[in-house]
């Protein structure tokens, strides 16, 4: 090959451009060639020359890579997306927390009414010429005569050596499910105890066993055994409390 | 995570007797069977995906050279600097087009080079030159021994070569810092001019042989003055 067509490969072979086969051929005929050599040389310098006079020639001013970096970093690629996600967190959350809020008044009200139909049993029966419709202080006249009347059967305490007597009981119908209404004194104080299937009032009580103020009586309720129980009565806490005892311990086969 | 290593040393499998660690490009496998022999299994553990790069991170690094580009196109500093601010603001908001793993400094030379083209500079600039229309054809070498290139490794005459180069035509000047300023391979300088790879060995030669003209002329003019 005559000097003049690897002289012509000679930018390409600088640029490293040239495949690795005619790299290599060029290698060896330059080893061999002074005048390709010089060419080669000559041209290296050259392009240093370029690079040395070009590169870095003209630099940017501080002020102006700060401007443009600000530019650039006030929006990242991201933003987008990241809005919008932020975004719809947060309307998620409110629609959350209403949804919550609405549950939560929901049920309150619900509870409300029913303690306010407790409460209205309560003082219905009390003020009625014929509060209950089986007369008997004995635990075992009163617990049959519900038998066939209420879709369950449930145990009541012993009450000798308490100051609780037992007046009777009737069947009273709340929160459309027919349960026991039982009748309690103490000191010349009505007690009602509610004894209701917990399958369809479960939700509509509060659930902690502790003897609470509503509608101005006091008031403890609890679920066992599957039943729900209410006692309700305008006498002390004391006294609810300890009626509450009994039953539970009456509940559980004691 | 899960590595080659600290599975099989940490006993997270002490039930399987032999685990054989097989690496692939994006994710570690393990799989083997216990040790009564069945009840093959293979776990997968898929390495974290680098997070993509932002755009700042991507194009910081380029912006001096970008500089340095833009006042050569440009001849200018004012002209140079909005040009820079253009091609950012262009590409910035063309980001999300930009495919992640392509040559993004080649798209960001590209973006740089079609502002200047679409400016009053530019637009003046390609217009005087006349484009050739034979840049495939064959190009006549010239025996590099007689020009004087030795001269020009001499600081002072660096001006010479820096006025040679500013009156050389745009598509040459362009073409030479590409590839001789910025090392850009034939490939990346036809990404970035939008020119097929063999045009560009073709005006590369055109434009040295150029270059070496008006420097010759340019030291000629000195001995003489």
């Amino acid at each position: 090959m005559a000097c003049e067509q690897w002289q012509a490969q000679l930018d390409s072979y600088l640029d490293g451009e040239l495949s690795a086969e005619a790299m290599r051929s060029l290698d060896a005929h330059l080893r061999t060639c002074p005048a390709c050599t010089a060419d080669a040389l000559s041209r290296v310098q050259f392009k240093r020359s370029i690079k040395a006079a070009a590169g870095g020639r003209f630099a940017p001013s501080p002020e102006f890579r700060a401007k443009i970096q600000k530019s650039i970093a006030a929006k990242p690629r991201w933003n987008w997306s990241f809005g919008w996600k932020l975004a719809t967190a947060a309307l998620a959350l409110v629609l959350f927390a209403g949804a919550v809020t609405f549950y939560v008044g929901k049920q309150n009200l619900e509870r409300q009414q029913f303690y306010t139909e407790l409460a209205d049993l309560h003082v219905a029966t009390l003020g009625s010429a014929n509060p209950v419709d089986v007369i008997s202080t004995d635990r075992h006249t009163v617990k049959p005569w519900f038998q066939g009347k209420i879709p369950f059967s449930f145990n009541l305490p012993e009450l000798q050596g308490t100051d609780f007597t037992l007046l009777g009981g009737r069947v009273a119908y709340v929160g459309q499910s027919s349960g026991a209404h039982l009748i309690y004194q103490i000191r010349k104080h009505e007690i009602s105890v509610f004894i209701l299937p917990a399958a369809g009032s479960a939700a509509l009580f509060d659930g902690d066993s502790k003897v609470e103020r509503r509608q101005t009586f006091n008031v403890e309720d609890w679920t066992q055994g599957g039943l729900r129980y209410a006692v309700f009565g305008d006498s002390s806490p004391d006294d609810i409390q300890k009626l509450s005892a009994l039953l539970k311990s009456a509940a559980a086969g004691k | 995570m899960l590595t080659a290593d600290n599975c099989g040393r940490a006993g997270l499998f002490p039930k399987f007797r032999k685990i054989q660690c097989i690496k692939s490009s994006s994710k570690i496998c393990f799989s083997g069977g216990n040790k009564w022999g069945f009840g093959r299994f293979t776990l997968v553990c898929v390495a974290p995906t680098p997070q993509p790069a932002t755009f700042e991170e991507l194009a910081m690094p380029l912006f001096e050279q970008l500089y340095n580009f833009a006042h050569w196109l440009s001849k200018n500093r004012e002209e140079a600097e909005d040009l820079v601010q253009e091609t950012y603001a262009k590409a910035l908001r063309g980001f999300s087009s930009y495919q992640p793993g392509t040559n993004f400094r080649a798209w960001m030379y590209r973006i740089l080079r079609n502002t200047f083209l679409t400016s009053r500079t530019g637009l003046k600039a390609t217009m005087t030159v006349p484009l050739e229309t034979d840049e495939d054809g064959p190009v006549v070498v010239v025996p590099d021994s007689q020009t004087p290139e030795s001269i020009l490794l001499d600081r002072s005459n660096q001006q010479v070569l820096q006025d040679a180069l500013q009156e050389l035509p745009l598509h040459y000047r362009e073409v030479l810092l590409l590839c001789e300023v910025e090392e850009m391979s034939y490939q990346e300088i036809a990404d970035t001019l939008g020119i097929p790879a063999g045009t560009v060995m073709s005006r590369l030669s055109r434009a040295r042989a150029a270059l070496r003209g008006i420097v010759r002329e340019k030291l000629k003019g000195a001995q003489k003055g």
